[in-house]
């Protein structure tokens, strides 16, 4: 099966992998940014570590499963050269899950990978956090926390890293 | 993703994608290879109005990405099949791979009814009708029927006989039709030929 819908997630993070800016969109008050984090932040996370969050959090709505959770193929995309021209970086695996409340509210998830139950999860958290009635106790349980562990994680990832750069130009300094 | 969820009525699909959508085609296999044979539907998904369980899961089970699909039955409708079909949705009958409507049928003439040179490229009508009943209505014959079958399919426009025989006039030419009520299904392909009997 193959999926097909806007990954901007994915694109993001290939980017990153190739240290190609993504073209920067002015700072204009979108009202799908908040979403976008918060379904990046789930899409991270695994099974485990959200029901662990999940624990402190107040219960979750009951549900229905509208799609999935389901897992395909998804043409990951990168980029190359000075243009940044896009290529095609190859297939990754991706667990996708639509829900929905009983209000009507719908949630989607896409995660790489083939944890369904991760998926189902940040599904039905991606439709109570569209709730302004839940969104604060839920942001403020799960996916704050959530974001500071990944970026810590990213922190010392990108410090190991950096440990080992060479810089080339001072290596022509030093004759 | 989307800013404002445009389809908060939006129900389930197939319970289970697979193995329904297998069944259904089945089903479908059936009713053209035996027209006129009103086949039931064990898994049917859970379809918005108004669409019948049979008419969804038909369509559910034919369109996917590649076949445009035009259909009379409105928003809630629309957004379902978008969603769970992947379809694009067409404003032009002659546009469609597939066709759903839930009143009147479109005039027989305007979906693609294919080439001389490749006639299997012509569209297929689903058709939603009040009720279907063998035994009784119009007699069948051709392909696929030894000798002849009956089947009545109420709410059809008056003139659809004619219509219909003037699609088989074009043969290899032509369109083909599957008529839903409720949970079953039957197809008319365009070698059927109707007799209305009284």
């Amino acid at each position: 099966m193959r999926f097909c819908g806007e990954l901007n997630e994915l694109d993001v993070r290939l980017s990153r992998l190739y240290h190609v800016p993504m073209p920067t969109t002015p700072t204009e008050p979108d009202p799908t940014a908040a979403r976008r984090r918060w379904m990046g932040v789930l899409a991270r996370a695994d099974a485990a570590t959200l029901r662990t969050r999940l624990a402190e959090a107040p219960p979750l709505p009951p549900h229905t499963r509208l799609r999935g959770p389901e897992t395909g193929l998804v043409m990951a995309r990168g980029r190359q050269g000075g243009d940044g021209a896009p290529f095609n970086l190859g297939e990754i695996t991706v667990t996708r899950c639509s829900i929905r409340l009983q209000d009507g509210t719908v949630g989607h998830a896409y995660a790489t990978g083939r944890d369904s139950a991760q998926a189902e999860l940040a599904a039905v958290l991606d439709a109570a956090l569209q709730d302004a009635g839940r969104r604060p106790a839920l942001l403020a349980a799960v996916i704050e926390p959530l974001a500071a562990a990944q970026a810590a994680r990213r922190a010392a990832d990108a410090a190991r890293a950096a440990a080992t750069r060479v810089e080339f130009f001072t290596m022509a300094t030093m004759r | 993703m989307t800013a404002a969820d445009p389809s908060p009525g939006l129900t389930p699909g197939f319970a289970a994608p697979v193995p329904a959508a297998q069944s259904c085609f089945r089903a479908l296999l059936e009713a053209m290879s035996r027209p006129g044979l009103i086949q039931t539907l064990t898994a049917l998904p859970e379809a918005p109005a108004p669409l019948a369980p049979a008419a969804a899961a038909a369509i559910l089970t034919l369109a996917d990405a590649d076949t445009p699909v035009w259909t009379d039955a409105g928003p809630a409708a629309e957004a379902w099949l978008r969603f769970h079909a992947g379809c694009p949705l067409v404003a032009d009958p002659a546009a469609a791979s597939f066709l759903l409507a839930t009143a009147s049928p479109p005039d027989l003439a305007l979906p693609d009814a294919g080439t001389e040179e490749e006639p299997h490229r012509s569209a297929t009508l689903v058709l939603q009708v009040a009720a279907l009943e063998a035994g009784a209505g119009w007699t069948l014959s051709g392909p696929g029927i030894e000798t002849t079958h009956r089947l009545h399919a109420a709410g059809l426009p008056a003139g659809f006989a004619a219509a219909w025989a003037a699609n088989a006039a074009r043969f290899p030419r032509g369109v083909d039709l599957v008529l839903c009520a409720g949970d079953s299904l039957a197809a008319l392909p365009r070698t059927t030929r109707l007799e209305e009997t009284r």
